[in-house]
This record gives C-alpha cells, sequence and structure tokens, in this order.
C-alpha cells in the first residue's frame, strides 16, 4: 500500500527493497496489522508523513534476503519482527531503550526508528506490503517459535507487547486499582496485564459499547461508558470512595474523542500533536501521589495537557514507546502458560489488495472491529 | 471500611476480592507480582546480549543529501529511504529541517509541506494513466458493506459529533477545486462573447 494524502491510501506496485545497509534483510511479510496508531498518520496527523510512503509497523513473514554481515538469521527463517527499529549498540540501546534508539532515525532525535511511520520516525517504508526492508537484521528479528500461532506472532510485534509495558510503568503493587483509558487492542492488553501485576480491581473506560464487552469477557474488567456520564472523572472519583485510582493507563493517545474543540484542533486541524483528552482525564483521576502511564502515541507538536493538576497532585507519569522484543521472553512464557492468547482480539482479516478498505473500518470503527491483520497473500 | 470516605482517613479501600480469589477467578493473577519478574523493571538495565556485533554500525551509503535534525551531531549510520525529499514540499521540508525539534517553526512547517506535498501529488496524477479517486483511495464503499449505518444508529458513539466533518476535509478541496474551474471557464466563455 502507499499513502495518498489523508484519508487515502492504494495499493502499487513498487520494486522489491534492496539491501542497503550489510546488516539489512528482505522480509517477505505473510501477515501484518492495521495500529491504531497507524490512524494518526491516515488522518495526516503526523508531520512529514509523505506521499508514496508504505505504512504497518506490525509485521511478520520470511526472510527472502540478507546482507552481508548478517549471522543470526537465514534465507526462510520465518521470523516476526519488532515495531522498533534499532541498532542494539547505542547509549540507549545497550541500557534496553530499544524504542530510543540513536542511530536509526536522523530526522528526529527525540523518537526511534519505527517501521512505515513518517520521516518522522526515521524514514523507513512498512509492512502493510509483500517486502519490506528490515535493518539491523541480528538485533530485531526473531525467529517465530515452533509452537506460536503466526496471528499471536503478528500481535506480539507491538500491541501486546505495549499494553503489557504501559502496565509495567505503572509499577502496580497488590490490590491497586487500576484505570485504563481505552478499550482498543492496546488498551485491552493493559487490563489484561494489569491482573498479571497483582491488580485488586481493573476498570476500563471507552466509549464503544462492543469493545467495552471485550473488556469485560477478555479483560475482566469492570468498565464505563464515557458518554454515559456528564462527568467521567467524577464518576471514577465515587467508584473509588473519592480517592481515584492509583494507577491510570493512557491506552487512547493522540485522537481521544470526548472534547469536540480539543478533537477538532488536533485531529481535523492538526494544531496540537494530539488530542489530550484522555490523558487529561487520567491526570484527574488518578489518586494524589498516584501513577500515569502512558503508551497512547502522541504528536510531537504541543498538546494542551493540564499539567498543572499533575504537579499539585504529586503524580508519577511514565511512559515511552515500548522496546518491544525486550517483553518477549516474559510474554512467551504467559502465553505457553494460556494467561494470555494475543489473536484472541483479531477481529478482521483483511486482503492487502483491499487495504482502502480496511482502514476506513477501522477509522470509522464500523463492524465491530478490534484488531484488523492484513493478509499478503491468499487467506 | 470508614464511615467516612477513604481520603479522608488513613486506612486504604478493604479489596473487593482477596488475592486467592482473584488467583482463582483470573488466569495468570499476580504472575508478575514480583517486580523483578518484569522485562522492564528497571527501565535502564545495562549487559542485554541484543544482538549486535559492533560498537558502531557501519556506515548505510548516502546515495542522496539526506535531510537530519539539526540536533544530531553526524548523519545517524542507517536511515530509511523510502521517499526521498522532492518538489516544493521537499523545499519546504529542507527548510524545516532548518530548525531545532524544540521549536514550533520545525514541525508546522513540516505539516505544511505535508498538505503541500499531497496536493501537488493529487494534481500529478491527473497527468497519468491512474488519477487519484477519492472513492476507492478512501474505501469509503466498505460503509455498504460493512455495516456503516448500524454500527452507528442508537449507538452510544462519541465520534459521532466529529465524523461529519470527515468528508469535508476529502471532499471539500475536490469541490473548491471543481468550482474554482467551472469559474474559471464560465468567465472566459464570457469574455470571449462579449468580444
Amino acid at each position: 500500500m502507499v499513502y495518498r494524502g489523508p484519508y487515502k491510501v492504494r495499493v502499487e506496485e513498487k520494486d522489491i527493497p534492496k539491501i542497503e545497509h550489510p546488516n539489512d534483510a528482505i522480509v517477505r511479510v505473510s501477515k501484518g496489522a492495521i495500529c491504531g496508531s497507524d490512524l494518526h498518520l491516515y488522518h495526516g496527523m503526523m508531520p512529514d508523513t509523505r506521499v508514496g510512503m508504505t505504512f504497518g509497523h506490525e509485521f511478520v513473514g520470511s526472510v527472502h534476503e540478507v546482507g552481508s554481515s548478517v549471522q543470526n538469521l537465514t534465507v526462510g527463517d520465518r521470523v516476526m519482527v519488532p515495531f522498533n527499529v534499532y541498532c542494539g549498540s547505542c547509549y540507549f540501546c545497550s541500557r534496553g531503550l530499544y524504542s530510543n534508539c540513536h542511530n536509526v532515525n536522523p530526522n528526529a532525535t527525540a523518537v526511534g526508528g519505527i517501521y512505515g511511520y513518517s520521516h518522522t520516525c526515521g524514514g523507513y517504508d512498512g509492512g502493510q506490503a509483500e517486502f519490506v526492508r528490515v535493518p539491523f537484521a541480528d538485533v530485531g528479528p526473531f525467529r517465530i517459535p515452533e509452537w506460536m500461532d503466526e496471528e499471536d506472532a503478528v500481535l506480539l510485534t507491538d500491541a501486546l507487547p505495549t499494553g503489557y509495558f504501559g502496565a509495567q510503568l505503572g509499577d502496580i503493587v497488590e490490590g491497586d486499582t487500576v484505570v485504563v483509558f481505552g478499550a482498543g487492542p492496546v488498551g485491552l492488553f493493559a487490563a489484561k496485564s494489569a491482573w498479571i501485576m497483582g491488580a485488586g480491581r481493573v476498570i476500563v473506560i471507552d466509549h464503544l459499547e462492543y469493545r467495552l464487552e471485550k473488556a469485560r469477557s477478555f479483560a475482566h474488567a469492570e468498565t464505563y461508558n464515557f458518554v454515559e456520564y456528564e462527568d467521567i472523572v467524577v464518576q471514577l472519583k465515587k467508584a473509588t470512595d473519592y480517592l481515584g485510582a492509583d494507577v491510570v493507563i493512557d491506552a487512547v493517545g493522540a485522537e481521544a474523542d470526548g472534547n469536540f474543540l480539543q478533537h477538532l484542533t488536533s485531529a481535523k486541524l492538526k494544531l496540537q500533536g494530539g488530542s489530550p483528552v484522555a490523558l487529561n482525564w487520567a491526570i484527574d483521576s488518578v489518586r494524589k501521589g498516584g501513577t500515569v502511564s502512558v503508551v497512547g502515541a502522541y504528536g510531537p507538536i504541543f498538546s494542551a495537557v493540564k499539567f498543572g493538576d499533575a504537579m499539585n497532585k504529586g503524580l508519577t507519569l511514565r511512559m515511552n514507546q515500548c522496546p518491544v522484543k525486550r517483553q518477549w521472553p516474559r510474554l512467551f512464557e504467559h502465553i505457553r502458560n494460556g494467561y494470555l492468547k494475543p489473536s484472541d482480539l483479531v477481529t478482521h482479516r483483511i486482503p492487502l489488495e483491499h487495504i482502502a478498505e480496511g482502514y476506513h473500518i477501522f477509522s470509522a470503527k464500523l463492524d465491530n472491529i478490534i484488531k484488523p491483520l492484513v493478509v499478503a497473500g491468499p487467506l | 471500611m470508614p464511615e467516612v470516605a477513604t481520603p479522608y482517613v488513613s486506612a486504604k479501600p478493604a479489596p473487593r476480592r482477596s488475592a486467592e480469589e482473584l488467583r482463582a477467578q483470573i488466569p495468570g493473577w499476580g504472575a508478575d507480582l514480583d517486580p523483578s519478574d518484569r522485562p522492564s523493571y528497571p527501565r535502564e538495565k545495562p549487559g542485554i546480549d541484543t544482538g549486535s556485533h559492533w560498537d558502531f554500525p557501519e556506515r548505510q551509503p548516502e546515495t542522496y543529501p539526506r535531510e537530519r535534525s539539526v540536533e544530531h551531531a553526524f548523519l545517524p549510520p542507517v536511515f530509511g529511504t523510502s521517499t526521498p525529499l522532492a518538489g516544493v514540499s521537499g523545499v519546504i521540508r529542507k527548510y524545516a529541517y532548518k530548525y531545532g525539534e524544540g521549536r514550533a517553526a520545525h514541525w508546522l512547517l513540516l505539516v505544511a509541506g505535508d498538505r503541500v506535498d499531497a496536493w501537488t501529488h493529487h494534481l500529478r496524477s491527473f497527468a497519468t494513466l491512474r488519477p487519484d479517486n477519492p472513492v476507492t483511495e478512501t474505501g469509503v464503499l466498505s460503509e455498504f458493506s460493512r455495516h456503516g449505518v448500524s454500527s452507528r444508529f442508537g449507538k452510544k458513539r462519541a465520534d459521532k459529533n466529529h465524523q461529519w466533518i470527515d468528508p469535508i476535509i476529502v471532499g471539500g478541496p475536490w469541490a473548491l477545486a471543481v468550482g474554482a474551474v467551472a469559474t474559471a471557464t464560465l468567465r472566459y466563455l464570457r469574455r470571449r462573447h462579449i468580444s
């Protein structure tokens, strides 16, 4: 697929990518996915998103070609590729901060490299395609274990690790009340992960009833539809005996609904880096001294965040893009133990040639969509 | 449970369910209770084997002048080459990279470059055998095949208050362009008729 401007994508023939660095691999994609954060690109919100770029940072496939210095992969290996492009050796990578790599993104120092996520994230084409260039093939990609379902592997390249990471950022202790804003895939995985870390209550907030139903059945969560309340923050205070939650996770990010003006000035007029409605609700509904974890994606332009409340309440704000591969060994254990089944959230499997419809369905939230996969070959 | 609400006294609210109940009811409850079992604890953890076998990576050849943030000491060794700077939008974007990432000018110029990029590509597409098609490229026909009405009608959805703007964002400029061309054509024809 290629981006043709806001709200427009189409399938085009492109050359098969070439090895550009000795540690590159070319991966033939078998399955990819559309992420909620892809919608920020699709809607034209991320600066330096160029017409002709291919999106997609969640994908798995087989190795088609390797560069001269690649040692850990061979042609034909089935691999899962974390959404982070990273070198494994810079100041940040060598401390485990793979999402903050300093060697892969000329366009910005504030963000690492991400496949198919604008030039602000390095200018790499992504995996909603038949072939993709994968830099640092000895560092990022990993052979898919024999026992692992391929659809689970796709969700392990971003959505599940990001949700799990969001729960970790909350520093949850036993019995904590955890609120998750957003019942998309990342929010649902964050809610599920909060239990794994010992939460005593997990509450999920959204405005799409079918997603809240999934939060109840998949993530065992209490739920509130914020549309039904005049003020969801007041409702959460009531629900927590006026204390507030110990931990609140923002799994919504830049296109949050709930305040028309905030949404208009960010998602539509692009005057803010993102609509901080969920983040502001998180700041206001967490208890004093509590922790707000942010894994929802925001653009680099300023946003109207209620920072005074965060300061006055003595909050700990923790956030980052997820360093995906760091999460995998433990997540593999949780999947094998039956605690997590990532592909339970897959609702749609979209052929690559119908990608434009896939984006519209996901953007407009039609057909009870939660997680759409993109299938490069036959379904 | 205290008689007055929790924040006004020191006791925490009593747990609704005990650890034993939660462990029995929720698969995996408490498996990562110990922070040392959490893979991103502590946040910075030196010494992980990442698979890299270099101190500083070999440099990818720079086959065209690659724009970079002025906050970088040099061009990083690896970079994307998906869509090099080109045309008017390329000039705007190149200028944006003169400003640091902390400056609004940097990002707002990039956003302006994005809009110019989209428009110039739309216009150029009309000189090709595959002009942009707002119907197929927006996927809007899925409204009919994927329950566009029932997904919204009767549902408490917060996004209904702004979804009406989307067709204006996509179709508005096209309508304006068609109007401008029609107006110019009419004026031209009138002028010819008068003369």
